[in-house]
């Protein structure tokens, strides 16, 4: 299905008379392509099996009586090819299928989205016919109808040409969209009342040739040619995905998948392609200080001026936390200011749940190194999933596994104690764990296999090489998972790829936002590194800081204590953190806080300085992906005139009389770059030992949907209206022993905290209950408790 | 009726005819028919159910071939057939007596459920032209006057007997036979009517037959 | 030439639909004899006799066969295809009905050839006559030992499954009968691969019609050189006809390939109240008709080809000078709209454009130009569309154009009805008529 098989095998072929020599098993297709010959095309998809329905590439073939799909025709040797470039019979076969498709196509493109970028339009007007010869009644359908809060379908535009079924089949592994009727009623449609369920439905939009899907939020928003197209990367999560944005006027219309045969092929999710709404909710455009209680708006010269003062009466105990969300280049920029400026190691950028073994991890074994990358997956003879579901938590993960599952039986192991849609789309294996006991497993496996379900063919697949270990930042809940991470790559020589759920994770790790760890994954306990650093910063090595610096988890408890000075934040929002209450307080108790934000947020409600900054459309910058890949992007808004983190970051060192340079995106970049490699010892391996599961139960599995409460998906009913319903997942037996059956209201209560959910049974292990992290009226950091802990389940509501 | 458990139990029966279950879609759909009269979202939620496909992908299938209907049958289905051949030979004149007759067109089902008039498609039956068929058994060579007894006689609920195959039961009950084909009814009907014995008779006559092997031309 | 009961031959006898009365008549002795065989001597014993596929296509029977890989691992299947929806052919379905055990022996000893351990019979579903009398005897079979596990204790195994259709013309075309009977929308898929090599279930699988299977228990049993005693060098055999039309006697006739139609109309009693032939069709509406001129042209495969049209199903439709040919090819048409499975380009759109305008016509309303432009829509369908259903839409208007132009260019300005009464072409008396 890509351009040229994998066969080193050459033929000779001739297309309009240019001869060629093209891999055996290419598709004419794809062969004319090279030679710059677009065969006109409507159901041809490189990615999607072909179907040759359309028929709109008719090619004549030298010693064939009919002319033939070029789509579907694998060249042989001498094949002899004449396109409609160089055969009558082609170019008329193609004038014919035209006209048959435009037919019954409604005369409407003046009002259709897709007008000015419809294939449909576009070859209509080198191969149709100026006047129509139909004049029978067309044929109707209602129009338009919802086949999920984010597409409207127009059947009477429809060609029938398959692409969006075959790509919710064979490419998002939801068959929930399927051709139903027949012949002249052929149309595109769902079961009655179950709409097209799939985190990749807004592809069909774009890989729509017609304008028969569309989308519910684009609609009659604009002309193609009204828009400015950016190049730009996903914001949300680690995946990488390249995208295009599309903004008119200001404001961002819309986003598509753009093409990158690296990382995201020609796909993404719908997060990355409808959430981009809060861009433009709630900004803050001007500084603010707080004077008597309340914020007020201040000059930029005044805003630096008291953050400037209240941090450097702080010097000494201060802290930086960043969050997930920010550039490489801005996470850059933090580093430098808390070693450089701050002169502090108190840096985290980790405001979620964390833990120091999971540093130590992350400094050990991810930060510097390129890990395992797409095309690793698709080549791995086995992969092992740990603490990490890939629909939810990586979604292009997902579709990477999926493909090389269908196409050549990749195996897929997760390490779970529950079976996830995910695990069934990739045909994946269940090693089915109690809550809690990561660790255990993974030390069985990294020792033969243990007891772990299958775990003797597992460990054994380990070992084999290639073989790859994807574990999601999850694995920080479980008390010597990481350490066992390790060790179990370490036994078994299988690479290690950490996808952590937000896109600013790896970058940060990279930039050295991160206590005891510099730029470059240089250990900030190695003298060299610092010697390198600080030639960098052209700062006196003496000056760094010299041993590790507290993390998020100690820096938020101390402040919550009263016990720090100052506090500067960027990025982040409490009800992410590991105990929201915990940094609420820390917040509100730190002495001084200084909040770089683009919107109003629960830290700003406590800061005592706010510094705006520049959303992902204002700014150009670098994420990096979970495979250590850069992925920088363009800005959307050349004219827009607020600042990225690290231009605010360094007037504010200007401001406190010390610098850490201009602060651009590119002198930061240029800057980062400049480290060069470390090729030092990295920090220490953990080795913390594996927790003891605790008694009592149902233990508590929890993980965060990719559609929920999250801040960056808000305003967009439309994308909201396809979230996951909220359900409490329990197997049978738990079922049974609650004396619960399917539908019915449960009741999950911890120390702090209850939610209640209707119950579904489901694969997952005894004595364990399933629920979403950060659903709607499922907020799980409300019971108080850790993932893996016992929680209480009743039947009935609250 | 709702699909009760034995339903769940019979689809589950019909699935092992086959190395792949989702073979028995077709079948497990006439099953929902010759319970429900119709396929509904609920026969296509079980069908779905029980093969692990999603009920999108038992729609595509269900609303694909003509013998699955959308809307409630009723007790009898009456076919014509007005393909070329029947309908010119006179299908046409029959379709239309009985759409008078029964007061509904095409794909119309009478209000007291008890009839469902369809113009069928070629129902492999040309040599019997004008063809009907009644919940899908022969009723060959009709006539409009024919036709109009066959259905005053099932109104009245008399016995009416196809003439190649049993007596007329109910548009459920052949469902069912498709879901499950050995009804226990092989027995009824003649082998063969005159029509087919048409040439044989003929070669009977003539003395014609098929020379035996070693046997010159 | 003479009429030649072979599959016909009993179907007086009222239980040949029986195990018993089969097997009084000779049943399963070709079964026993195949199974002493090689199976490979089997597909050489049919690719010898040129035996000829009769759903239509006339594909050699042997040869498909010999296309199915030996020793690949994989379960092979057999599926016959009993779909028969062709609009005029009509003789599948009366063998199962009357002598459903030659379609069964014929099954076993097929599948044994290939090397099939799973047989489907594929049965349209409109049939529910022929689908249990068919159940009904592999029922027997089974019970008396020649099917299920050691067929009549050769080590031979094989399960036949009885699988109704519901209701779609273009599951007779043999891959979206695979895709049907996969549980799938019955359309066509992309060859290559061919069902021999990636049949059902991706597995190779031969699919063959009701009549070629029936044909060979008999080759078994009387050899190659008493099958190429009928018929021509490249249309050996002997052959189902079912006529129908305004035929004094419609019904079966089996005769050697070669028969003309005018000697079948002999046996047939002619045409009724002597009219003439107006137009006929060999094997079914996807052949492109001829008319009373053709009448002695030998009934073969390559005879039909050299007069423009083909044999098909071997199951000639004639109709006499009260029908307008105009009604007959619009209600054609109507059936390929009806039952275009929609996949491709061509045959959806084109079925559903050449309909409308074709019913125009019927009703008068026509123009001169829309003469042409069918012709081009049909010339835009045909060899373009994905499979052959679009290939017989293409069909039945350009045939009828050679021979009636007039009557399309009456089309133009007067109704059908007109000219030609629809009453006049029935069987009836409008008195009988109520």
């Amino acid at each position: 299905m890509t351009l040229a098989p994998e066969t080193s095998d050459l033929i000779s072929v001739e297309i309009d008379g240019v001869e060629m020599n093209v891999p055996k098993g290419t598709l004419i297709i794809r062969a004319a392509e090279l030679i710059g010959t677009e065969v006109p095309r409507f159901c041809d998809h490189p990615l999607l099996s072909p179907v040759a329905a359309c028929r709109m590439c008719l090619v004549e073939i030298e010693g064939n009586p009919k002319p033939q799909p070029a789509c579907a025709i694998e060249l042989t040797p001498g094949m002899k090819v004449r396109t409609q470039r160089s055969s009558e019979v082609a170019e008329k076969a193609q004038q014919g299928v035209m006209e048959f498709l435009l037919a019954n196509h409604p005369l409407d493109c003046p009002v259709c989205d897709k007008g000015g970028e419809c294939p449909l339009q576009n070859q209509a007007m080198s191969a149709g016919r100026a006047e129509s010869r139909f004049d029978i009644p067309k044929r109707t359908f209602d129009k338009p109808v919802p086949i999920n809060s984010e597409i409207l379908l127009d059947r009477e535009r429809c060609v029938s040409c398959a692409r969006c079924t075959r790509f919710a089949d064979q490419i998002a592994g939801d068959p929930k969209l399927e051709l139903l009727e027949r012949g002249a009623k052929q149309q595109v449609g769902v079961a009655n009342d179950e709409p097209f369920d799939s985190y990749f439905s807004g592809n069909t939009i774009q890989i729509c040739p017609v304008g028969a899907l569309t989308s519910s939020s684009y609609r009659f928003r604009s002309r193609p040619f009204d828009l400015v197209s950016t190049p730009t990367t996903c914001e949300h999560c680690a995946s990488g995905c390249s995208l295009r944005t599309d903004a008119r006027r200001g404001e961002v219309t819309r986003r598509l998948a753009w093409h990158d045969s690296d990382v995201n092929e020609d796909w993404n999710c719908d997060k990355g392609r409808f959430a981009f709404t809060y861009l433009s909710q709630d900004r803050i455009t001007s500084p603010m200080i707080r004077e008597n209680g309340e914020l007020r708006v201040a000059s930029w010269p005044e805003a630096l001026d008291v953050a400037a003062r209240g941090l450097r009466s702080a010097q000494g105990s201060t802290a930086v936390l960043t969050g997930g969300r920010i550039t490489m280049e801005d996470a850059y920029a933090y580093a430098k200011f808390a070693r450089v400026v701050l002169g502090t190691d108190d840096i985290d950028f980790r405001a979620r749940r964390s833990s120091s073994e999971e540093a130590a991890f992350l400094r050990s074994s991810i930060a510097g190194d390129c890990g395992p990358t797409y095309a690793d997956l698709d080549k791995a003879p086995v992969v092992l999933l740990v603490a990490f579901e890939p629909e939810d938590e990586s979604p292009i993960v997902l579709l990477r596994l999926r493909a090389a599952s269908l196409r050549r039986g990749l195996r897929v192991v997760a390490l779970s104690p529950i079976a996830s849609r995910g695990l069934e789309k990739i045909r994946g294996e269940w090693a089915a764990i109690a809550p809690g006991a990561d660790a255990n497993a993974l030390h069985a496996l990294a020792q033969g296999g243990g007891d772990v379900p299958n775990g003797a063919s597992i460990a054994q697949a380990l070992r084999q090489p290639g073989a790859v270990i994807l574990v999601g930042e999850r694995i920080a809940d479980v008390s010597g998972g990481p350490s066992a991470v390790a060790a179990l790559a370490a036994a078994t020589g299988a690479r290690i790829g950490w996808v952590p759920r937000r896109a600013g994770e790896r970058g940060a790790l990279e930039a050295g936002a991160l206590s005891g760890l510099l730029p470059g994954g240089r250990p900030l306990d190695d003298a060299n590194a610092r010697a390198q650093v600080a030639q960098v910063w052209g700062v006196d090595v003496a000056d760094l800081p010299i041993s590790a610096g507290r993390e998020a988890a100690a820096v938020v408890s101390s402040a919550a204590a009263g016990g720090l000075g100052a506090l500067v934040v960027g990025g982040l929002e409490p009800r992410d953190a590991a105990q929201p209450a915990a940094m609420r307080r820390a917040l509100d108790n730190a002495g001084f806080v200084v909040s770089l934000e683009t919107r109003r947020t629960e830290v700003t409600d406590h800061a005592d300085v706010v510094l705006p900054v520049a959303v992902v459309t204002e700014k150009s910058g670098t994420f990096i992906d979970w495979e250590g890949r850069r992925r920088p992007f363009a800005r959307v808004f050349g004219d827009a005139l607020m600042m990225s983190d690290g231009r605010v970051l360094a007037m504010l060192a200007e401001a406190m009389d010390s610098s850490i340079g201009r602060g651009d995106v590119k002198s930061l970049r240029t800057e980062l770059d400049s480290f060069g490699p470390w090729t030092g010892a990295r920090s220490a391996v953990p080795s913390d030992s594996a927790a003891v599961v605790q008694t009592g139960g149902p233990h508590l599995v929890t993980w965060r949907l990719l559609l929920d409460e999250a801040a960056m998906q808000e305003g967009e009913p439309n994308l909201a209206g396809t979230r996951r319903r909220t359900v409490a997942v329990v197997s049978a037996a738990t079922a049974a022993s609650l004396g619960v059956a399917a539908g019915q209201q449960v009741t999950v209560t911890g120390p702090a905290g209850s939610v209640s959910v209707p119950v579904d049974i489901g694969s997952i292990v005894d004595n364990a209950v399933w629920l979403p992290s950060n659903a709607a009226d499922c907020a799980i950091a409300s019971l108080g408790v850790a993932p893996g802990q016992p929680v209480r389940v009743s039947g009935g509501a609250a | 009726m709702t699909l009760g458990p034995e339903i769940r139990a019979e689809m589950e029966q019909i699935m092992q005819r086959y190395p792949d279950p989702r073979s028995a879609l077709l079948p497990m759909l006439h099953l929902v028919q010759s319970v429900q009269s119709e396929v509904t979202t609920e026969g296509m939620a079980l069908c779905a159910d029980v093969l692990s496909i999603t009920p999108a992908e038992v729609a595509a299938v269900a609303t694909f071939y003509t013998m699955y209907k959308r809307r409630p049958v009723g007790q009898h289905h009456i076919g014509v057939c007005t393909n070329t051949l029947c309908g010119l030979l006179g299908g046409d004149a029959v379709y239309a007596a009985l759409s008078e007759r029964l007061g509904v067109g095409h794909d119309e089902s009478t209000p007291d459920g008890k009839f469902w008039l369809e113009r069928i498609e070629c129902q492999a039956a040309c040599t019997h032209a004008p063809v009907m068929t009644v919940d899908w058994e022969f009723m060959d060579q009709q006539t409009p006057a024919s036709a109009i007894g066959v259905i005053d006689q099932l109104a009245r609920g008399e016995e009416v007997r196809s003439t190649r195959g049993p007596v007329i039961r109910d548009f459920t009950a052949t469902e069912r036979t498709l879901a499950f084909p050995d009804d226990g009814l092989a027995g009824e009907g003649l082998v063969a009517d005159e029509l087919m014995l048409a040439g044989l008779r003929v070669a009977q006559e003539r003395g014609m037959s098929a020379p035996t092997p070693g046997q010159g031309n | 030439m003479t009429l030649t009961p072979v599959i016909t031959a009993h179907w007086d006898r009222p239980d040949l639909y029986t195990l018993a009365g089969y097997r009084a008549v000779g049943g399963y002795t070709a079964l026993a004899k195949a199974l002493q065989q090689e199976p490979d001597a089997i597909i050489t014993t049919v690719k010898e006799t040129g035996l000829r596929g009769r759903g239509g296509a006339g594909f050699p029977t042997g040869l498909k066969w010999s296309f199915v890989p030996q020793n690949d691992g994989k379960p092979h299947y057999l599926v016959v295809n009993a779909d028969e929806s062709e609009p005029g052919a009509c003789k599948d379905i009366p063998i199962m009905m009357a002598t459903p055990h030659t379609l069964v022996e014929g099954v076993i000893i097929s599948s044994y050839a290939i090397r099939a351990n799973h047989a489907f019979i594929y049965i349209r579903g409109e049939v529910p006559q022929a689908v249990r009398r068919v159940a009904a005897a592999v029922r027997e079979a089974e019970q008396a030992g020649l099917l299920g596990d050691n067929v009549l204790g050769s080590g031979f195994n094989l399960r036949v499954t009885i699988h109704s259709g519901a209701g779609a013309y273009i599951c007779g075309e043999e891959t979206a009968l695979l895709d049907s009977l996969e549980g799938r929308r019955g359309q066509p898929r992309l060859k290559p691969p061919f069902p021999a090599v990636a049949g059902l279930y991706a597995s190779p699988t031969v699919v063959n019609n009701v009549e070629t299977i029936c044909n060979i228990p008999f080759i078994v049993n009387n050899g190659v050189e008493w099958f190429r005693k009928f018929g021509t060098e490249k249309s050996p055999g002997f052959k189902v006809f079912a006529i129908s039309g305004h035929v004094n006697r419609p019904g079966i006739y089996e005769a050697p390939l070669g028969v003309t139609m005018r000697e079948l109309l002999d046996y047939a009693g002619g045409m009724r109240d002597g009219r003439p032939v107006k137009f006929w069709l060999p094997g079914g509406s996807s052949v492109p008709m001829l008319t009373a001129e053709h009448l002695d042209l030998p009934l073969t495969y390559e005879e039909m080809a050299a007069a423009g049209t083909m044999l098909g199903t071997g199951t000639p439709m004639l109709f006499d000078d009260t029908v307008s040919v105009v009604r007959a090819v619009t209600r054609w048409l109507e059936f390929y709209k009806h039952e275009s499975c929609g996949k491709c380009t061509p045959c959806r759109e084109g079925t559903y454009w050449i309909t409308g305008v074709l019913e125009r016509f019927e009703h008068g309303h026509g123009s001169e130009a829309e003469i042409d432009t069918l012709v081009d829509l049909c010339d835009q369908i045909g060899g373009r569309s994905f499979c052959a259903l679009g290939d017989a839409a293409a069909t039945p208007y350009p045939a009828a154009l050679k021979y009636f132009r007039n009557e399309f260019e009456a089309g133009t300005n007067q109704a059908a009805e007109l000219e030609f009464a629809p009453a006049a072409s029935y069987l009836f008396s409008e008195a009988t008529a109520r």
